[in-house]
């Protein structure tokens, strides 16, 4: 293994196996994550913070690592202030940060079945009035299982144990296919802030953003103000949906802040928005030359004659962002639709899942954004202390958190309802279009399986074409499939059923049969199950 | 803000000097703490990968570790993921075709 796998993170107990038993494990360094981890810490708990990232911030709060020496990391960067704050508490806190943990599964001790029954076993449910005791009757605690590293190759798996779990692993952008989106070029929305925000790099000189969603808006003034030309923000809905949510505008002014700052930001580097349009097409051999945007009618179906052509070297395209809740649908969680037909977990005012001792918070619950992961990370953090504490954690602040929670999440509904996918999207498609990426299988091959084999679901077009077979478990193309499996009836929610949360070496799955305790592995302690064809388990 | 030339501009960057790595055997330069997915960005290199099936030209596509599209070898090690490893001085990228075993023959 190359030493570059393995940095050191900042503040790990640089084990194996991180000693002893935390009241929480918070997975995920994110608003909410961080939000969450700091309130319990202050309030006794023993915390620890696993991400997969050496540093913390999540994908909003994304910035360069300190080698880079960026001066400025907040010109990138809305409400800068709200992270700096939380990363200053987080230093003066006892939490055990470990950067560059790449968690792939939780289990409660004693059998990951067990876990899921733990609800209604042993004794009555004690949790809804907080009065558990602190160290006794409850649940068995849970096993955090991660592979360390930059990318989780470093092979050296880790294991924290926990009375408490918060879920905080936030989100991935949700993709719609279209002739042409695997062209060298063509890179997520979100990925291209990501590359942006971390590594200093524009994905090319003119860049088309297409898609829809809030976040379009502010991918094109950050590509702008870092010195790309954005020849256009091609936005597929409207921006009128949010018109038919008076009430809940009024109740959200800083969003509407936000949106004029992102608006002005366009209009000062020239940018034209396009609404109610899309990009039906890339052009180019071997990398992103030109675009085709289309308009679109009320159903996102492309209208005759509207098409044109805009040149450009790169295309950042995504479709909002939906929730990264594999570790929790594993356990059996409970989850909803969302307004725009995505899978989150059932949450409840004190933000537990449906499972005894699992917390979520932030976009896991549905996509919010950066302010509202805050304030639930907070109830978290406030909720698991009472549960573990046995009495009230400040009922006074938890009120008032709850209150602009309440408030935030309705605006969230209502943005998600205003860029939800039009029903005729599928539309764009031809039937050489790449659907899944890591399989290549085609838009036509899966309407076979539709048309001709009678698939009606995504798993069971994932049997017939191996569509979300792949490295990426369905990430990329789930929206797609699921579209195309469906035909002309309703869209059923994709199972986010994913055995394992990300790839695993042999050695570490291996060291699940040795007795907790040892340093489980090591280096070079087996080889990689990842890379031939796909994760070494797959599921359906 | 004015219009800044350059990410780096923009946020006032005060890296280190650059250093080498390597693509295909030409060299790159890279930055303290980019992403060997970033460095190549920078050098407007999009394609590091062919794919399995039509031997396609891949690079980053959602840069955070999630499509596995940015799969590189690095340093002869096949699959890593170009947009989380971070890029050290003389690494040695490669582009990575179909599944990254053909050396191995499986
Ligand atoms: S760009 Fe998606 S995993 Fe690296």
């Amino acid at each position: 293994m190359s030493p570059s796998a393995s940095e050191p993170a900042p503040r790990s107990a640089d084990c194996a196996e991180p000693s002893g038993l935390y009241d929480l494990a918070v997975i995920g360094a994110g608003s909410a994550g961080l939000a969450g981890a700091v309130t319990a810490a202050e309030l006794g708990l023993s915390v620890a913070l696993l991400d997969s990232s050496s540093g913390t911030g999540g994908q909003f709060y994304r910035h360069p690592v300190p080698a880079t020496g960026a001066l400025r990391p907040e010109a990138l960067h809305h409400d800068w202030a709200a992270y700096a704050g939380l990363r200053r508490r987080l230093e003066a806190s006892a939490v055990t940060h470990l950067g560059g943990h790449h968690v792939w599964t939780v289990a409660r001790e004693g059998g990951a079945e067990d876990g899921r029954l733990g609800g209604t076993r042993g004794g009555p449910d004690v949790s809804r009035d907080g009065r558990q005791d602190r160290s006794g009757g409850g649940e068995r605690p849970w096993t955090v299982h991660a592979v360390t590293g930059a990318d989780g190759c470093a092979e050296r798996p880790v294991r924290v144990r926990a009375r408490a779990v918060l879920l905080a692993t936030g989100a991935y952008e949700r993709q719609l296919p279209f002739p042409g989106w695997t062209l060298p070029g063509v890179v997520g929305a979100g990925g291209a802030q990501a590359m942006l925000k971390s590594g200093l790099v524009l994905p090319g000189k003119r860049v088309v953003v297409a898609g829809s969603g809030p976040l379009l808006l502010a991918v094109a003034s950050s590509l702008a103000a870092a010195g790309a030309r954005v020849p256009a923000v091609v936005e597929a809905s409207g921006y009128l949906g949010y018109a038919r949510h008076p009430r809940v505008l009024a109740a959200n002014p800083h969003k509407l802040a936000e949106a004029v700052l992102h608006g002005s930001a366009l209009l000062r580097h020239r940018v034209r928005l396009r609404t109610r349009s899309a990009v039906t097409e890339v052009h180019g051999r071997d990398r992103v030359e030109a675009v085709t945007v289309t308009r679109l009618d009320r159903d996102w179906r492309p209208l005759p004659g509207t098409a044109r052509r805009i040149a450009c070297d790169a295309l950042a395209v995504g479709h909002g962002l939906v929730p990264q809740i594999e570790l929790a649908t594993t356990l059996g969680c409970a989850t909803r639709a969302t307004p725009d037909r995505a899978t989150a977990l059932v949450l409840d005012e004190q933000q537990r899942t449906s499972v005894p001792d699992l917390w979520a918070a932030g976009e896991t619950g549905g996509i919010g954004g950066a302010q509202l992961a805050r304030v639930e990370g907070e109830v978290a953090g406030l909720a698991i202390a009472s549960r573990l504490g046995g009495r009230p954690a400040r009922p006074a602040r938890v009120r008032e958190l709850q209150r602009r929670r309440d408030r935030m999440r309705a605006f969230a509904d209502a943005m998600a309802a205003a860029h939800a996918p039009g029903s005729a999207w599928s539309r764009w498609l031809t039937d050489d279009t790449d659907v899944c990426r890591c399989e290549e299988v085609t838009a036509g091959s899966i309407r076979t399986a539709v048309a001709d084999l009678g698939a009606r679901d995504a798993r069971t077009v994932k049997l017939f074409t191996r569509a979300g077979m792949g490295w990426c478990q369905g990430r990329m193309c789930g929206a797609g499939v699921a579209c195309l499996a469906a035909g002309a009836g309703p869209v059923a929610a994709p199972a986010e059923r994913r055995p394992l949360a990300v790839p695993v070496p042999l050695g570490a799955l291996a060291s699940l049969d040795e007795p907790s305790g040892e340093p489980s592995g090591g280096p070079g302690g087996g080889s990689s199950a990842r890379p031939a064809e796909g994760p070494p388990m797959t599921h359906g | 803000m004015a219009r800044a030339r350059t990410p780096a501009d923009l946020v006032g960057a005060q890296a280190g000097p650059p250093f080498e790595i390597t693509f295909d055997g030409r060299p790159v330069p890279a930055l303290p703490g980019q992403s060997v997915a970033a460095a190549l960005w920078a050098a407007d290199i999009l394609a590091w990968r062919t794919t399995r099936v039509g031997g396609r030209p891949r690079g980053a596509f959602c840069g955070i570790g999630q499509c596995y599209d940015c799969l590189a070898t690095v340093n002869g090690s096949p699959n890593r993921r170009a947009c989380l490893v971070p890029a050290r001085p003389g690494d040695a990228i490669t582009t990575q075709e179909g599944h990254g075993h053909e050396p191995l023959g499986v």
